[in-house]
């Protein structure tokens, strides 16, 4: 030891570093650093290239059709006319839907998990949720065409009918469609479909922003007295209250996007009922199904539906944001 | 009643309601998987693995669906994995709080949730439009616009939890930044980078709807990326809507691989991440 | 031996670097002058002219003028927010990895100003090595812990790199305690053992001086008695810079101290005149904690 320790010890002065890894060391920096910058750049332009590369496809149909093209309801590749307003109403009818069911049920199990599920139960449930999340959703598609769909034509939908079809105004919304409905395949089933389909991801975001309120903040109520449900309502939601809002926010935004989960079951009718229980289609589900034949303004016009979808999914994202910004920043807040 | 039974019978009330939530919802989500696994179960045997797909009527496999699969994943992995983990480095190294680097954040949340089938049509824009025919690499660049938003996130947040202390202790021995990132912070952070690309994998698995008007369906086997090429979520789509036994079968097969695959990719990325904690 | 005034002196072995240290250090401070608190030092390896430091416009160190002498140990003390942590990074200009921090003067060191915009700062830091207050074991082997510096700036042979790594370990004292797992990850040894690691790998590099950033803070007692050890052994071969929060820490590994304050130096000198007769009120008030 001492003579390998004796030998280092009169290098010490003599060994200096060497030059040539200056170089290297000082265009490695820039090089890596230009590389990164590139590719950060690659994601803006990615962004910028769907959007001009959506707004140029649908020039020739809003040339064709104006302003009008978005309340125009005629799909007629004969006459060339074509109108964005079937597909969008199924749009937003077929996600409000699917928030109404969705919504309540993701709440109620983000609740579950937080609150009530005692220790050895919150890690499955919660883990089990958020793996039902990654299921693709087609597979929801599949399951949704050829057994939720008569399940639901057979057991739920002549109950409907008899129950609320009666009722002024809004039983027109539940009314037999003309065509027997035998399928089960509507507006109703999709939404449904796409509620299942949304609650394991809406339930996992609320899980998780309802986790972020001090242990502390929920002791100090339960040692007032209040019950679970009390502390849920009272300290709990207006807590974490924007975070709920962007989680929910995320969800209606898979909703509005969705295409497999419900191209299968919605029917794909050109033309809207009147009655949720009639087929209908949705702008996602139209593309899919008609954009491989479509040629000249046919393709344009579909081009310019994907363009419309995709403003609305960008404002439902930069709201979401918006909200989850506001979340941080008074988590940031209450810290300090 | 008073007012403190009144408080108790709300809280019984609205407890129950969570619970039955609960239930309901993993009830729909158990139904999901139960016909998921005996509808798959049933159509799988060892020609899925052998044979082509059939024409209507016929028996047959998903060889070239499986193949193809295979090779528009790992061309789409090959192409975003890099992307995704520079800009996420960048962000996370080099941008952090600037206007520039909360863009490219902002941007990237938004292809991040961007409709899948509106990526489809800008692929389809971009590449298949120009070129004429349908492709395995447009299928693969438009699932690689789905992994860069993925691997860049999680590679930021990766990052973000190394200890600046590393990085200082890396470069107080002399070493320049690229080779503090490269050679220390890369490897503090290489589990959760990792389960960021395992991730992204798992999502683009069950992806259909980009690649109907990318890579769509070849009936024959084709390794060929220039052109049309089987892939089991465009194949499960076509031949479960189609009036055809032996082809609705093929497809509850195909549902269930996919399935099997992206929650095995799932649980392998927690373990991934737990094992890198503990 | 016995004319070393330092506190601490008597068990260095004897050797060059301790027979320069009794010629050039301890033994002549009458000699010197002292000019504003701060004693001059004649055989200074870092030479600090109006140094001033600034966080975006917060001036964190004003007209620092001070020089640390060669194969010494300077402590730098004072409370908390006083400048010595920033003092000691810039010293191996880690502060340049973050915009918006600047420094401003002249470091001297053999001839060279290492605030020149000129300098190469990674060739810098391979000469200026730093060890911090949190162990920092890199996530790989014991060896590659080691080697990583090493990589950087010399091209040896396998052999010559195992016993680089063991003359590293050595000096580090820890080598008898990993030689039979270097292979093992450097994150699996203990707090004590994952600092001297660390040590071992500034080491490693020969750098000429050693900057310590509170190495003990995070330490059990008896970690940190080695770790004291230690630094009083390195000094043979390196200049030592160590910045502490614990003044009995600073009486005991040091040959010289600094205190400062409010971004300023107050007063520099042997550490038994700092500890015993300091000149200034505010080092008197501070050392007997009626301040800080």
């Amino acid at each position: 030891m001492s003579s390998t320790q004796a030998g280092a010890l009169n290098e010490v002065k003599s060994v200096a570093p060497i030059n040539r890894s200056k170089l290297s060391f000082a265009l490695g920096d820039v090089v890596f650093k230009f590389t990164a910058l590139f590719f950060a750049l690659v994601v803006l332009m990615l962004l910028a290239g769907i959007i001009v590369m959506l707004v140029k496809g649908s020039l020739p149909a809003f040339e064709a059709f104006g302003p009008g093209f978005i309340t125009s309801d005629e799909w007629d590749p004969v006459r060339e006319l074509y109108g964005a307003w079937p597909s969008l109403t199924g749009t937003l009818v077929a996600a409000l839907i699917a928030m109404l069911i969705g919504l309540p049920l993701s709440f109620g199990i983000a609740v579950f998990i937080t609150e009530m599920a005692p220790q050895w139960l919150k890690r499955p449930v919660g883990t089990a949720v958020e793996l039902l999340a990654a299921v693709p959703s087609i597979i929801y598609g599949m399951w949704g065409l050829f057994f939720f769909a008569p399940f639901f034509a057979a057991y739920i939908q002549p109950g409907l009918v008899a129950a609320l079809g009666p009722l002024p105004i809004f039983g027109t919304l539940f009314q037999m469609p003309v065509m027997g409905g035998s399928s089960g395949v509507s507006v109703l089933t999709a939404g449904i479909v796409l509620a299942i389909m949304i609650v394991p991801f809406m339930a996992s975001v609320i899980r998780d922003v309802f986790e972020i309120v001090p242990g502390s903040l929920k002791e100090s109520a339960y040692a007032m007295g209040a019950t679970t449900w009390e502390v849920v309502w009272n300290v709990v939601l207006p807590f974490t209250k924007t975070g709920v809002v962007g989680g929910i926010m995320l969800g209606l935004g898979r909703a509005i996007g969705e295409t497999m989960a419900v191209t299968f079951i919605i029917g794909n009718a050109s033309q809207l009922g009147s009655s949720l229980l009639d087929p209908g289609t949705t702008i996602a589900a139209k593309l899919a199904n008609e954009f491989n034949e479509a040629d000249g303004l046919q393709m344009d016009s579909l081009i310019a539906m994907g363009l419309i979808l995709f403003v609305i999914t960008f404002i439902v994202l930069m709201l979401s944001k918006l909200m989850l910004m506001r979340l941080a920043a008074t988590q940031e807040g209450s810290k300090t | 009643m008073n007012l403190y039974a009144r408080r108790k019978l709300i809280n019984t009330f609205n407890m129950t309601a969570s619970v039955l939530t609960t239930l309901v919802g993993l009830m729909f989500l158990g139904w999901i998987l139960i016909v998921l696994i005996t509808k798959g179960i049933g159509a799988i045997n060892w020609t899925i693995f052998t044979e082509m797909t059939p024409p209507p009527g016929s028996a047959g496999g998903l060889a070239n669906a499986l193949i193809g699969s295979l090779m528009i994943t790992l061309a789409a992995v090959a192409i975003g994995t890099p992307i995704g983990i520079m800009a996420g480095t960048y962000l996370a190294e080099y941008g952090k709080q600037s206007v520039f680097a909360e863009v490219v954040r902002t941007i990237n949340d938004i292809l991040l949730s961007a409709p899948s089938i509106i990526i489809g049509v800008f692929v389809y824009t971009l590449m298949v439009a120009p070129m004429g025919h349908f492709s395995g690499w447009a299928g693969a660049v438009a699932l690689a616009i789905i992994v860069i938003p993925v691997v860049l996130r999680t590679t930021e947040n990766m990052l973000s939890l190394v200890p600046t202390q590393m990085r200082e202790a890396a470069a107080a021995l002399g070493a320049p930044r690229w080779m503090v990132i490269m050679s220390v912070v890369y490897k503090a952070a290489i589990a959760g980078m990792v389960t960021g690309v395992v991730l992204a994998i798992a999502r683009i698995t069950g992806e259909t709807a980009p690649l109907l008007f990318t890579a769509l369906n070849n009936q024959f086997w084709s390794t060929d990326m220039n052109g049309a090429m089987a892939n089991l979520p465009v194949v499960i789509f076509q031949f479960a809507m189609s009036p055809y036994d032996d082809w609705r079968e093929l497809a509850w097969a195909a549902a269930l691989l996919i399935t099997t695959l992206v929650l095995g990719m799932n649980i392998l990325a927690r373990s991934l991440l737990r094992g890198h904690k503990a | 031996m016995s004319t070393m005034a330092a506190p601490q002196g008597g068990n260095v072995s004897f050797n060059m670097a301790a027979a320069v240290t009794k010629k050039t250090g301890s033994t002549d401070h009458a000699l010197t002058d002292k000019v504003d608190g701060v004693r001059h030092v004649s055989n200074g390896k870092l030479i600090l002219r109006d140094v001033n430091f600034y966080y975006g416009k917060f001036k964190g160190l004003q007209d620092i003028n001070v020089s640390f002498p060669e194969r010494q140990v300077t402590a730098m003390i004072g409370p908390s927010g006083c400048g010595k942590s920033t003092l000691l990074r810039t010293l191996n200009r880690i502060y340049d990895l973050y915009p918006g921090q600047r420094a401003e003067g002249e470091i001297m060191m053999d001839g060279q100003n290492l605030l020149d915009h000129a300098m190469d700062v990674n060739q810098l830091r391979a000469k200026i090595g730093m060890v911090f207050q949190k162990p920092t074991p890199f996530p790989m082997s014991i060896y590659d812990n080691i080697s990583f510096g090493v990589k950087l700036y010399e091209n040896l042979s396998k052999s010559d790199m195992n016993d680089r790594v063991e003359w590293a370990l050595r000096k580090g004292a820890i080598w008898d305690e990993v030689k039979d797992k270097l292979g093992q990850a450097g994150t699996a040894l203990s707090g004590g053992q994952q600092q001297r690691l660390c040590i071992a790998r500034s080491i490693a590099v020969k750098p000429e001086v050693i900057l310590f950033d509170e190495p003990t803070s995070a330490l059990d007692p008896i970690s940190t008695l080695k770790i004291e050890e230690l630094i009083h052994e390195l000094k043979s071969e390196f200049t030592v810079v160590i910045v502490t929060h614990n003044m009995q820490q600073a009486a005991r590994v040091s040959d010289y101290t600094a205190f400062m304050y409010l971004g300023k130096m107050v007063e520099y000198d042997h550490t038994n005149v700092i500890f015993t007769k300091p000149d200034k009120k505010e080092t008197e008030d501070y050392i007997t904690g009626r301040f800080g």
